[in-house]
């Protein structure tokens, strides 16, 4: 017996902004930047969006596409490091808004970026285990950076959502592992506004550590290596960690490309690898194999090994806008209005 | 608004769950215990109804002078829908700029924050309509 993926969906807002416009206010090279990073353009939440209206909208998106009465979803977790509430879950506005309050379990999670691979790995559990028919494990930020800090050529919003069960799994998880240790590379202080990070620390010791390590458990247990997957997704905080842990692990670009988002959006933290891992859904055909290994800071990796099955052809995937579709639709926006929108601008209490 | 009102009407913020009349079939949002056409031949009868959260503007207005919690959004649109069901209400129109929208233009509900009690404050999520895609 085997749990996966029944369905999905994701969300990503439509404001963007350039590097090239950040760097232009902090007297950088944003451009250069832009290039360094492999980042285009990241996303920008309006003003009336945050982690729980991006996770209604994935969480919807994944429901639209196929008949499943959500009371038979049995637990909700939602993984961020943007939750808008320090106390109160996002998880009970999204069990409400998608009509499977009352008669569920639901919680926040915190893991920096891999919050939402969490969710994904306990809600195997509770399907195997029988517990409940099915778990839905969303993933979504909305994060920032400290103004002119090199995050924040990056950092941008976003979320997915995986309905998580046994039966009629349109990818159908054979593996998962994970690589924890305990590593300060990036972390946020309760009461902080943006969070800190220990700079170049933040890619031998802890990014590649750990992602390297994690696939490789997962090649040994799947008794596989990268020659046998179709497609392959990495946690992106930006356009060159994954292209070169890929290249490490011996992937090839086209094995790469459908689900490396970063580069039209941004690093999407929580939501980065599920929103990766829609966009290769919406493509993927009946057999095709996926290798997932997502990275959170503090630090840890969850690494999957997936199969898509012929029920993919089943559902209605095209129910709402591919992720492919919500990318194009772009508005660019200037730092000022960014800065409007982030809440960056000091205004008199409403 | 105060926070209990507010909770009350979560289910119809959060999925446009208004009511039905058993007796002549008239759909309302938001849900009444009675039908004002019908009176007391539809009490027992109102049923529940979640509307498909499909529309069209009927009119709409420009708000430049926007209350303080709507600063950061101003000039927005708000618009009265007509939903397929008939029923017509009062709602924001986002993702679309004000010179874009048309009187017949087909809208969808979507989920946004509509505001809060400060900064300190609960936050009040609920529908707003964009463009259908
Ligand atoms: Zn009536």
């Amino acid at each position: 017996m085997k749990a996966g993926i029944v369905s999905y969906g994701g969300y990503i807002p439509r404001y963007r902004i350039r590097p090239k416009d950040i760097g232009v206010v902090w007297g950088a090279d944003g451009e250069a930047m832009g290039r360094g990073l492999n980042i285009r353009a990241k996303s920008v939440p309006g003003p009336d969006e945050d982690v729980i209206t991006i996770s209604v909208e994935a969480a919807r998106a994944c429901m639209a596409k196929v008949d499943i009465d959500p009371t038979e979803i049995g637990a909700i977790y939602v993984g961020s490091e943007s939750h808008p509430y320090a106390v109160k879950p996002t998880a009970t506005i999204v069990a409400e808004a998608i009509g499977s309050a009352p008669v569920l379990t639901a919680a926040d999670f915190e893991f920096a970026c891999k919050a939402g691979t969490a969710a994904i790995q306990t809600t195997m559990g509770l399907t195997l285990s029988k517990m409940m028919k099915y778990g839905l494990a969303v993933g979504s930020d909305t994060s920032q950076g400290a103004p002119g800090d090199a995050l924040e050529y990056s950092a941008s919003a976003g979320g997915a959502a995986l309905l998580i069960g046994i039966d009629h799994a349109v990818a159908d998880i054979s593996h998962t592992v994970s690589y924890t240790t305990d590593t300060p590379d990036f972390w946020r202080r309760e009461g902080q506004r943006y969070p800190s990070h220990g700079g170049r620390f933040t890619g031998e010791p802890a990014y590649f550590k750990h992602v390297v390590n994690c696939a490789q458990l997962l090649f040994k247990r799947a008794g596989t290596t990268a020659e046998d997957y179709d497609y392959a997704v990495f946690h992106q905080p930006n356009g060159k960690f994954p292209v070169r842990v890929a290249k490490q692990l011996g992937f090839k670009e086209p094995q790469i490309d459908a689900g490396l988002c970063v580069r039209e959006i941004g690093n999407t933290y929580s939501g980065a690898i599920m929103v990766g891992l829609c966009a290769i859904l919406d493509e993927a055909e009946s057999g095709d194999r996926i290798f997932a290994v997502g990275y959170g800071s503090g630090a840890g990796s969850d690494a999957f090994d997936l199969t898509v099955t012929d029920e993919i052809t089943k559902i209605r995937r095209d129910a709402t806008p591919s992720i492919k579709e919500m990318i194009a639709d772009q508005v660019f926006v200037d730092y000022a209005t960014y800065a409007k929108y982030r809440g960056k601008i000091l205004m008199r209490e409403a | 608004m105060a926070i209990p009102r507010f909770w009350r009407e979560i289910q119809s913020r959060y999925n446009l769950i208004g009511t039905k009349c058993g007796s002549c079939g008239k759909v309302d949002f938001p849900p009444r215990a009675v039908c004002p056409t019908c009176g007391r031949r539809s009490v027992g009868k109102m049923q529940r109804m979640r509307l498909t959260g499909k529309g069209t503007v009927v009119t709409y207005t420009v708000v430049h002078d926007a209350p303080a919690q709507f600063e950061m959004q101003k000039p927005y649109v708000m618009a009265i829908v007509q939903m397929e069901e008939g029923v017509r209400l009062t709602s924001q129109l986002i993702d679309v700029s004000p010179e874009h929208v048309k009187i017949g233009m087909k809208v969808q509900a979507t989920f946004r924050k509509l505001g809060q009690e400060g900064e300190a404050g609960v936050i009040h999520y609920g529908y707003k309509f964009r463009p259908t895609a």
